[in-house]
């Protein structure tokens, strides 16, 4: 499934024109996008929460090689799904 | 934030009703998460992808009484970043964000 689909989806459950649900999902995105790159968390509730996690540096190898490389500090986006995505891929939903 | 911030968000920008904007939402991450469910993955350029990753049985320890536990397989939700989204979050002292 790519953006697509759920624009589409987006358009036939609300009647809003293509377009306009293409808008509406590039916004959704462009709030998480900000709000996390302000170290902010975002939290939908069902679904689950993303947040930033700040790595410290470490040493790594490559496994081609097997030559040690200096991994430099960092800022993650994790994200946590909620209970009900957790119990929906596991098939333990009702309906 | 939280889904009622973002939906007012939403709302304002693109000039509809707050319950709209929620809805719009939910059908986002509903649809995210039917897809998982029945096996698909979601691919969102710029943003990241949401596959099922599965995890093998393992015997655990309970850790306040020690005693051992059997963990069955399960399929957890997975998030990998994508390039644009990761280099935004990782670099927005370099001046590399959108305000």
């Amino acid at each position: 499934m790519t953006k697509i689909d759920i624009i589409n989806r987006v358009a036939e459950q609300t009647g809003l024109p293509k377009q306009d649900a293409d808008t509406a999902i590039e916004t959704i995105i462009a709030l998480v996008k900000d709000t996390l790159s302000r170290d902010e968390p975002v939290i939908l509730r069902r679904f689950g929460s993303f947040q930033t996690r700040a790595k410290n540096p470490r040493v790594g190898r490559n496994p081609k090689t097997g030559e040690e490389a200096e991994i430099s500090a960092r800022t993650v986006v994790r994200f946590k799904a909620g209970k009900h995505f957790k119990q929906s891929v596991n098939n333990e939903n009702p309906a | 934030m939280t889904k009622s911030e973002m939906a007012e968000k939403l709302a304002e920008k693109i000039n509809i009703k707050k319950q709209q904007a929620e809805d719009i939402i939910n059908i986002f991450t509903n649809s995210i998460i039917e897809a998982l469910a029945r096996g698909d993955k979601v691919e969102i350029r710029g943003f990241g992808s949401f596959r099922v990753r599965n995890r093998a049985e393992k015997e655990g320890r309970n850790p306040k009484t020690g005693e051992k536990v059997h963990v069955p397989a399960k399929k957890v939700p997975f998030f990998k970043t994508g390039k644009d989204f990761r280099e935004t979050v990782d670099h927005k002292d370099e001046g590399g964000a959108q305000a």
